[in-house]
């Protein structure tokens, strides 16, 4: 026991200590008075200069809302959030909309660069493939300082901006697209992002076009007490393709921080959208004080036909993760994928999953998930896979594995299966395994230290979900999960 | 050479001591065997060996080649030459049996400050050697010991130590759950092993290992210590009479 206990007091301390991304940014905002009312909504929606429609949207929401309780039938244990406690816009002074890097507070740049983000196209261009290249868009608590590489996707007819500035630029798009995955209200948290979000980022790939770059979104929550609401819409039209990473980090505060999303993916006829996440969210520190409240409403319609949606996700951070990113298998061959590892430590309690909707013929699905939980969090993976009765040769194939390292973390697995035709094939396999003191003892006597030990059998353990990540971020998200499980160094 | 003097330990965090003032030498390529019935602390005289962390040492030392492990952990314990081929090999999931070679040797070299294996060297011998044990090449991509047969696992115990070159090889209960045609296997792997640079200690039950692994001595041990010691009819006298002699019924 002595060994484990180690691991884990070890594992727990470097939770408090080298969480490296807490460093906070001073810089001067503008935001409203705590709380949300309607005067709430509206001063959101007149610092960004939005259209009457949608700030008619977001009053409905908003009134929904109220009518609304917030649901309780996950695994995760939380005091009551004080809604009227939070800050729901925070925009930095001098960066409400920059024109150029050059109007950006060097402050910001400077938390990028830390950060390891590069926002400086000619930074990026120096010594990169033209392939390798990524194009950027950031996102400092409520609003989007830059996006990187605009002109250049311009040219191949790509939009690639923050949702403030599509409702301005393109708000036919938005009209047609906004909430008709996730509909307004769709569930608690989804109403409240439609009434309060703040930025996020907007994506439209024209028919045929392949976007020439892997595009990013890096959000950042800098501002205490503040909620983070950001919706992001992408849009595949007939036969494009888009490979999507967001990526996601926050300081270390004492108080919990709220974040509640909305992600919405469209793909048409023909059309494939890649979405990758890695998440690292400050989690708290080891006695579970801090940490963000991670809410997240995830979906993808595969809407044309042979469209494809493949959602992976790297989730390290967060005191509570709720999230299900899905897809809608709506057109006839359609294919969906979620490939997600989801590695719990400290007191860090995660509720994730994904849900398959198999409604065309012929759609295929495939759920590889991941869950590794260490010190005394507690991981559920919660996935509903079903098939509408018109739904004929459905099929879904779901691997669902968890790894326990010591004796005090846990792990659930609740699959919903529901096949209304006869014709649907749908495969489930689980396995819990748990890296114990005979295993580590075997790997040290073989001459590994613990912490090689630990490192090789969680490797061993995700690579089939990292395989899935673009190259780079494989690594980066590599790095990270030897970190989050850090401290088995005897 | 190991030598261990007046061993005595007992269960961390419980009364019950297992091990009793034990002394054993094993000489530089000498086999020697350790005989006894089930609870005379056979096992857990392996482990203390090899430095697992369940047990406390009230009392005496373990000196390899004069140095003693006692202060060491277990990974560095295998870096000097202890191997345990364990009574019943762990299952590694998701990692795959040559990755998990490879590690293993690496680390040790690297403790050993040796520079890392090329991955063609590497191949060659693991191929070498599985061969000669009669391990298919598929085995060696599956993840460790998941879904193998006894047999396999025990061969895939022979397979480690064969490449990891130890110096002093425990070998527990090595026979237990095989059939005689993978006791002949894991016994002719054992045997090819012998030199002079290097010792082994054959933990056993039974006579039958015996006959194939023949000992240079046998040691009988009785109630956590060692209580009789022979040449290898030492062994077949065991086998007819029985541990009865030595206080215990077997």
């Amino acid at each position: 026991m002595a060994a484990v206990q180690e691991t884990i007091d070890q594992v727990k301390s470097i939770d408090v200590t080298e969480y490296k991304y807490g460093f906070v940014t001073e810089v001067e905002v503008d935001k409203p008075a705590k709380g949300l009312t309607e005067d709430t909504v509206r001063y959101i929606s007149a610092r960004k200069n939005e259209p009457a429609w949608m700030l008619e949207w977001r009053l409905d929401a908003f009134r929904r809302w109220k009518t609304m309780t917030e649901p309780t039938w996950s695994r995760v244990q939380y005091p009551p959030i004080d809604y009227q406690d939070l800050y729901y816009y925070a925009a930095p002074k001098t960066g409400a909309s920059p024109k150029s890097l050059d109007e950006v507070d060097p402050a910001i740049l400077a938390t990028y660069e830390k950060l390891g983000i590069p926002l400086r196209e000619q930074e990026i261009l120096a010594g990169v493939a033209p392939e390798n290249r990524v194009a950027v868009d950031a996102v400092f608590d409520s609003v989007s300082v830059v996006t990187t590489f605009k002109e250049e996707l311009k040219k191949a007819g790509v939009i690639f901006c923050s949702i403030s500035e599509a409702i301005q630029e393109h708000p036919d798009l938005v009209r047609k697209y906004l909430a008709s995955v996730v509909p307004v209200t769709d569930n608690y948290f989804a109403t409240l992002n439609s009434a309060v979000f703040t930025d996020g980022s907007f994506v439209y790939v024209p028919k045929g076009v392949r976007c020439p770059m892997e595009l990013s979104t890096y959000f950042r929550i800098n501002e205490q007490n503040t909620g983070q609401f950001e919706r992001t819409l992408i849009i595949a039209d007939e036969g494009a393709y888009v490979s999507y990473l967001e990526g996601c980090t926050a300081p270390k505060r004492d108080e919990n921080q709220l974040h509640a999303a909305v992600v919405e993916l469209i793909a048409l006829d023909d059309a494939e959208i890649k979405y990758s996440t890695v998440q690292n969210w400050f989690p708290g520190d080891a006695e579970g004080k801090g940490g963000i409240y991670n809410f997240v409403t995830k979906r993808g319609d595969c809407r044309g036909k042979r469209s494809k949606i493949s959602w992976t996700q790297v989730e390290t951070g967060s005191a509570i993760t709720w999230k299900y990113p899905s897809c809608i298998l709506r057109g006839d061959g359609s294919r969906g994928e979620f490939y997600s590892i989801a590695v719990s430590n400290g007191m860090q309690q995660v509720d994730s999953g994904t849900k398959m909707l198999h409604l065309g013929r012929n759609t295929t699905s495939k759920i590889i998930a991941k869950g590794i939980a260490a010190g005394k969090s507690d991981s559920t993976y919660r996935g509903m896979v079903s098939a509408h009765r018109k739904a004929t040769g459905a099929r879904n194939f779901t691997n669902c594995d968890s790894l326990l390292i010591g004796d005090q973390c846990g792990a659930h697995t609740i699959p919903y299966i529901e096949a209304k035709t006869a014709t649907a094939i749908f495969e489930h396999e689980a396995t819990t395994s748990k890296i114990g003191e005979d295993q580590l003892f075997y790997c040290q006597q073989r001459g590994l230290s613990e912490e090689e030990a630990v490192a090789l059998i969680v490797n061993g353990f995700v690579k089939e979900v990292l395989q899935q990540l673009p190259m780079e971020f494989a690594v980066e998200a590599q790095k990270l999960i030897t970190i989050s499980l850090e401290g088995s160094v005897g | 050479m190991l030598e261990i003097r007046n061993l005595t330990v007992k269960i961390a965090d419980e009364d019950k001591q297992i091990l009793n003032g034990l002394n054993l030498t094993v000489n530089d390529g000498e086999v020697a065997a350790i005989m006894g019935p089930n609870g005379s602390g056979k096992s857990t005289l392996s482990y203390v060996i090899a430095g697992k962390e369940d047990y406390e040492v009230l009392d005496g030392e373990i000196l390899l080649n004069g140095e003693n492990v006692l202060e060491m952990e277990a990974d560095a314990r295998a870096a000097a030459g202890i191997f345990l081929a364990f009574q019943y090999p762990l299952e590694i999931p998701g990692v795959a049996t040559m990755t998990f070679l490879k590690a293993a040797m690496n680390a040790q070299r690297k403790a050993r400050g040796e520079d890392e294996l090329l991955t063609p060297d590497f191949i060659k011998q693991v191929n070498a050697a599985a061969d000669k044990l009669g391990i298919a090449k598929d085995m060696l991509r599956r993840p460790l010991n998941v879904g193998f047969s006894g047999g396999e696992k025990k061969r895939m115990e022979i397979l480690q130590m064969a490449l990891l070159s130890p110096s002093m090889c425990i070998l527990d209960e090595t026979d237990s759950g095989l059939d005689i045609d993978a006791l002949r296997i894991v016994a002719e792997g054992v045997n090819a092993l012998r030199a002079k640079n290097r010792s082994f200690l054959v933990i056993t039950h039974y006579q039958r290992l015996l006959d194939h692994i023949v000992p240079d001595t046998v040691h009988v041990m009785s109630k956590g210590r060692i209580v009789k010691t022979g040449g290898k009819e030492l062994a077949l006298e065991l086998e007819k009479s029985g541990y009865a002699a030595y206080g215990e019924a077997a």
